[in-house]
């Protein structure tokens, strides 16, 4: 890459920031987790925003702190998730509304001050150059797969882009939170639990715990006793298996976790609701409920049917006024600085 | 054999044909991979993703918006009589070398004093059985292996360790492995193999596959450490280590 062509430096990766896309598919048989990004959503509306492919490679970071500059030219980036965003230039800082698209000039900086809820944002930068590894560019540090070298973003990564074209574009209407319990399906080895500790795993709250990162989800709270033996012949495990180790607190493996295991997993949470989950701070607390194979699958075709919704809903940003950043800031009615989002004050 | 179908998930299932670690099983297992990969390349199984076989199961991963539980378990019933009577895969044989010396065998000791052996006899034990690769996981190209001699059978470390080094060639219960990549781990740690078992630039990224026989042969320190630059530098080929392109041929 030249100086002179367009492209992102990291200038602080913040608690963990790596590269991901929709994942690697086909290689679970010799041990490849998918990876991925955690939140799907997420990804798919940063990229519409940004003008790119719904499942183009994107930037993940947690808990906020990652910090960006444009080098070499003009670039659109764009952030999803409940993120305080924040553009400096020229020494000016400003604040940004998440879930729109944005222009930064050579020079410019975008910095994701922190979450205002969940752990997680997505950033899409428009033509954002990374190479495939095994079909996928997400990153799996563990084997060195995917992202820049293998490895999560650190300060001075440069990422290719592309020059912006077309309008800046916003999501009015963000998703809502969903505070309902983790729908969860019992199985592939809820025979190795009583009923109690069924009962148990679909009633009590349970604790995020400090271990929660793209691998796995430790919980804390009522343990789970084992009918038997604690361990099981290794078998394949998926993103969501709920795995109980001996001391009985249950594990949500994640994205990044390993492809087979040797506890027993005495449910599944379902795909439409991982990635609240992965969202999930340490020190929350949530529950899991009880749901069927029916209601898995129902659950799958109405998560989409949203996200098609939430994608059909973005706009252009008409002559650069962003609405939806004023209603946030609940400035819409302030006659002064209405037109002027620099104005707004840091929240 | 008794089939039992598990819900693992809205969007996979697990076909388990026993609770054993056994040939018969995983015999099973491969001929039923087998033949869903025959309808998938005839047009069949819309909505599934790909299948993860293991020691005595076969996972399905599937598109739940593409299918559903209902559908693609009445599609795969069908080819659940190709796993009955399904002959042993073929594998190929492999020659790995192995380093049982110093900081390469930080287990080697405790593991003979916990067996009432000497460390050369632990040696002897595990490198006189050829392994039959049962299935891959965990980590990329990690490759779970059995059966070990009874003499060589231990639980797990009751402490598992923060950081095992890769290429560290491990025992625990009745099975050995190689760890291809830095990992926490519990096995115990006999020696270290130089040989990179997963390299994502190859077409078939993970050197050795389920069905597979292994081999390990001892080498020294010094040995260990010429083989492992010289692969370093690309100037030897893993394939080298390579006995037969089928288990059923004689290793030279």
């Amino acid at each position: 890459m030249t100086d002179t062509a367009p492209h992102i430096e990291i200038l602080a990766p913040g608690a963990y920031a790596s590269l991901q896309d929709a994942g690697r598919r086909g290689w679970r048989r010799i041990g490849v987790p998918w990876a991925g990004v955690l939140d799907v959503r997420l990804m798919r509306i940063a990229n519409t925003l940004a003008g790119n492919a719904e499942n183009a490679p994107v930037i993940e970071c947690f808990d906020g702190g990652l910090h960006l500059a444009a080098r070499g030219g003009a670039l659109r980036v764009a952030v999803a998730g409940d993120a305080a965003v924040e553009l400096e230039s020229g020494g000016e800082r400003r604040p940004l509304a998440a879930w729109r698209s944005v222009t930064l000039n050579d020079g410019e900086q975008l910095r994701i001050r922190r979450m205002n809820s969940g752990r997680i944002a997505v950033v899409a930068v428009a033509g954002l150059a990374v190479p495939a590894v095994l079909g996928s560019a997400a990153t799996y540090p563990r084997a060195l797969l995917g992202g820049l070298d293998g490895r999560a973003l650190a300060a001075g990564a440069r990422l290719p882009a592309a020059a912006p074209s077309g309008l800046e574009r916003v999501l009015g209407t963000p998703p809502a939170d969903d505070d309902g319990p983790l729908r969860a399906m019992p199985g592939p080895q809820d025979d190795h639990f009583s009923s109690e500790a069924l009962e148990t795993f679909f009633s009590a709250d349970y604790r995020v715990s400090a271990q929660a990162d793209r691998m796995g989800v430790r919980l804390e709270g009522s343990a789970l006793a084992h009918l038997g033996a604690r361990e099981i012949i290794s078998d394949a495990t998926v993103p969501g298996s709920v795995q109980v180790p001996g001391n009985g607190l249950p594990i949500v493996l994640m994205a990044d976790a390993q492809t087979a295991g040797g506890y027993p997993k005495i449910a599944t949470v379902i795909g439409a609701d991982l990635p609240r989950l992965a969202q999930c701070r340490p020190g929350d607390t949530l529950r899991f409920a009880r749901v069927d194979a029916a209601a898995g699958g129902a659950a799958a075709r109405e998560r989409e049917a949203a996200t098609r919704r939430l994608l059909a809903a973005i706009r252009p940003l008409a002559g650069g006024i962003d609405l939806a950043a004023l209603y946030a800031a609940n400035l819409a009615g302030d006659a002064v600085h209405a037109l002027a989002p620099e104005y707004r004050p840091l929240n | 054999m008794t089939i039992r179908i598990l819900d693992a998930g809205d969007a996979a299932l697990t076909i388990e044909f026993g609770d054993a670690i056994d040939p018969r099983l995983l015999a099973a297992v491969n001929a039923l991979d087998a033949a869903i990969a025959a309808r998938q390349a005839a047009g069949g199984l819309a909505g599934v993703i790909e299948t993860m076989p293991t020691f005595r199961s076969l996972t399905v991963f599937f598109d739940p918006l593409a299918t559903s539980r209902a559908g693609l378990l009445a599609e795969l019933q069908p080819l659940f009589a190709a796993a009955e009577h399904a002959a042993p895969p073929a594998g190929r044989r492999w020659r790995l070398p192995v380093c049982y010396e110093g900081e390469a065998a930080p287990d080697l000791a405790d593991t003979a004093r916990a067996i009432g052996r000497s460390a050369d006899e632990v040696i002897a034990l595990h490198s006189g059985s050829e392994y039959l690769v049962y299935m891959l996981g965990f980590l990329p190209g990690f490759p779970f292996m059995g059966d070990l001699p009874e003499a060589l059978r231990l639980p797990r470390r009751t402490e598992p360790r923060v950081r095992v080094p890769p290429g560290s060639v491990a025992i625990a219960t009745g099975l050995t492995a190689i760890y291809p990549w830095e990992s926490p781990g519990g096995w115990h740690l006999l020696g270290r193999c130089p040989v990179p078992l997963f390299d994502a630039t190859r077409a078939a990224p993970s050197l050795l596959a389920a069905g597979d026989r292994v081999r390990f042969e001892p080498v020294t320190m010094a040995e260990y450490e010429r083989l492992a630059a010289a692969l370093a530098a690309g100037e030897i080929d893993p394939q080298r280590w390579l006995v037969a392109a089928t288990a059923n041929e004689t290793g030279t």
